[in-house]
């Protein structure tokens, strides 16, 4: 929270009677200029407030690992390819962060997942259904599945775990009900639902041009809510400060697109994922329904007595996990071309959680955002990618994959305690 | 302080199974006067006050809203008389920051989207009136002291503008410093013309802000006192019941010392 207009601490006292001075002097004021940034950043490790570093800085050093092994890991092929295989357990990770903000667990996303591709290719395949009207039907079938854990967990008091654990068993066994005896049902090669993982946007103004859109998108909104910010009289940021995230988002934006560029372009598939997680983002944080998830997975009393109905809360999330599975496991038939036995199963849901961990959400509830699918599912398939680069088989790559998911749940729970030192948490 | 008393309360009595919880008992609340509600545990306090706030509607008996008789059956009904009500356990959200604490369940919004500017607008201006100092209305609620926490729960349940706000052992578990702070905001309430009833243990609180005092005993009416001409022993012996007791022996024989 930096502003222009307040004084500095010290002068913060002479000042009191005067207009501008509406922040208390005790506040610790960031300071102007560059220098200002370093402050703040080293009061924001020290008092734990890591946000998105701790897995940046380890998706970095990954990428710098398996790059000097191999040449080949950070060539356009290899990073465009990871980008469309984050996305199937991704979105199951997008439904998982929101169950995680209140502070429970879907253990049943994976089998849910399942049951979506499954009811998908028989509509689509068997049936003979318009593709669209199966991945619809697909995606209601994981809500549908998503209410009944959220309805057995809000209104009568079973325990999400336990709910989500016989969901897992029992959706399985649907699963293989609906793909009959085969068990595999092949998807058209050509057909729309493959085509969702296998198309790209090979012009190469496609990718530049989304992504300049999305940062002057971004600066817009920016420089407007700032502009009603100065106006209504509340802090606002510097013009810098707004110069400084353009350009940085610019950077990030405009390098993917050039590596995406050098390869067969855009891939469809990573983009519908990108505009997941902002949309599911700013519903978490600039609609009122995210607000009252976050309050829920604050302090349940609170919420309730400010006349949030907490049911509600809690059934809608687990439908939104559920709908996001399904999704998942859409994109999950489509990257292989259809769906058999073991789609969503294994460990899908296992990554699907520790992609939400790994990328910062908190397993206490609360604390989180949806990019962290995103950034978890980066490191995750980075990790798998670059040993199957390498050739390692994998055992090593379950036992690399575990350490990272724990030293991500350590570092959340580091971070929570100095947090909670520094009277942040 | 002239006219109808805001809110009035005429032989209210509630009964939980074999127990008569409360017999009886009158209260009435006038703009900005703070009336301390006092009595020992399971004189009926809180039974009383969840009568008002409509947790718990009374039995018998009768309520008076600015003079007419009102049924208050749910806590949105008390809310739209413009009964506020803080609760002991503060009911905040440590993870919002202040701004969404005091907006949660109401939150101002533009095109269905949340309107950040001008929620902080609203509160930096609240909290202005209400001379509450908090270092940002942007910081999480739970970097506050226990003192500015309850400062804050208090001005929530004001942004929905009551006529009487309940306070229930509003500086149960606070320093000094902080109890001063919360009287100081109790006495501000008075200032803006609100009706509070203060619900306390600590007698020291009691006579620094409540213009009258009702006590409870068991369930009835033991006493309505005016501060100003009334001692601190007289309040504890209309607590307890008698003056022969453990408390006025304890304190004959510290003065006997």
């Amino acid at each position: 929270m930096s502003t222009a207009n307040e004084p500095p601490p010290a002068a913060a006292p002479q000042n009191e009677a005067a207009a501008t001075a509406q922040v208390d002097p005790r506040l610790v004021v960031q300071q102007e200029g560059f220098k200002g940034y370093l402050h703040e950043f080293t009061r924001k490790i020290k008092g734990g407030e890591l946000g998105s570093l701790p897995v940046v800085v380890g998706l970095v050093l990954i990428w710098i690992v398996f790059q000097s092994l191999n040449s080949n890991f950070l060539s356009a092929q290899n990073l465009s390819n990871l980008s469309i295989d984050i996305v199937a357990t991704g979105m199951i990770s997008v439904g998982i962060v929101f169950v995680l903000l209140l502070g429970e667990i879907d253990l049943a996303a994976g089998s849910v997942s399942g049951v979506a591709a499954a009811v998908l290719a028989v509509l689509n395949v068997n049936k003979g259904w318009n593709p669209v009207l199966a991945i619809i039907a697909a995606v209601l079938v994981g809500t549908l599945l998503g209410f009944v854990h959220g309805w057995f967990f809000a209104k009568i008091g079973v325990p999400a775990f336990v709910v989500t654990l016989a969901g897992m068993l029992a959706w399985s066994g649907l699963q293989l009900q609906i793909l009959g005896p085969n068990g595999t049902i092949n998807l058209d090669n050509n057909g729309l639902v493959s085509k969702l993982t296998s198309s790209y946007f090979s012009q190469v103004v496609a990718a530049y041009g989304l992504a300049i859109l999305a940062v002057a998108g971004f600066f817009a909104v920016s420089f407007l809510g700032n502009k009603r910010r100065k106006a209504a009289g509340v802090p606002s940021r510097t013009m810098t400060d707004l110069l400084i995230r353009t350009a940085g988002l610019a950077i990030v934006a405009l390098g993917v697109a050039y590596i995406l560029n050098q390869y067969k372009g855009l891939p469809v598939a990573l983009l519908i994922f990108l505009i997941v997680c902002v949309l599911t983002d700013f519903i978490l944080r600039r609609t009122s329904y995210g607000r009252k998830v976050f309050a829920v997975g604050g302090n349940i009393e609170a919420a309730r007595r400010a006349g949030i109905s907490v049911p509600w809360i809690r059934i809608s999330v687990f439908m939104i996990s559920g709908g996001m599975a399904a999704v998942g496991g859409i994109f999950a038939a489509s990257r292989i071309s259809s769906a058999s036995q073991a789609t969503g199963q294994s460990n899908v849901l296992m990554m699907a959680i520790a992609a939400a961990v790994i990328g910062g959400t908190s397993l206490f509830g609360g604390r989180g955002s949806t990019f962290s699918a995103l950034l978890g599912m980066l490191v995750i398939q980075s990790i798998a990618s670059g040993m199957a680069l390498q050739g390692v088989s994998n055992s090593i790559q379950f036992m690399v994959t575990g350490a990272v998911l724990l030293a991500a749940v350590v570092i959340d729970s580091v971070s929570r305690r100095s947090q909670k030192a520094a009277g942040r948490a | 302080m002239a006219g109808e008393p805001v809110l009035a309360l005429r032989g209210v009595s509630k009964r939980f199974g074999a127990v008569q919880v409360l017999t009886d008992v009158d209260l009435e609340v006038n703009r900005g006067e703070v009336v301390a509600l006092v009595g020992d545990n399971g004189a009926g306090k809180s039974t009383l006050i969840k009568a008002i706030a409509g947790v718990g509607p009374p039995d018998e008996g009768e309520i008076r809203w600015e003079g007419k008789p009102v049924s208050i059956g749910s806590p949105s009904v008390a809310q739209g008389l413009g009964i506020a009500t803080v609760y002991q356990d503060l009911a905040l959200c440590d993870n919002l920051d202040v701004v969404g604490n005091l907006f949660l369940g109401r939150e101002i919004r533009r095109f269905s989207i949340l309107d950040e500017v001008a929620m902080e607008a609203r509160a930096q201006e609240l909290l202005r009136t209400l001379s509450i100092k908090i270092p940002s209305v942007r910081i999480p609620v739970a970097s506050l002291s226990g003192g500015q926490r309850q400062t804050v729960a208090i001005s929530r349940s004001l942004l929905g503008a009551p006529k009487i706000v309940i306070l229930d052992e509003p500086t149960a578990a606070l320093g000094v410093e902080q109890t001063a702070q919360v009287l100081d905001l109790v006495e501000r309430l008075r200032e803006q013309g609100l009706g509070v009833i203060l619900i306390s243990h600590n007698m020291v609180d009691v006579r620094a802000v409540a213009d009258r005092v009702a006590v409870l005993r068991l369930g009835r009416n033991n006493g309505f006192f005016t501060t100003a001409d009334t001692t601190q022993e007289e309040i504890i012996s209309a607590i307890t019941g008698a003056t022969d007791n453990a408390v006025t022996r304890r304190q004959a024989k510290g003065e006997a010392r």
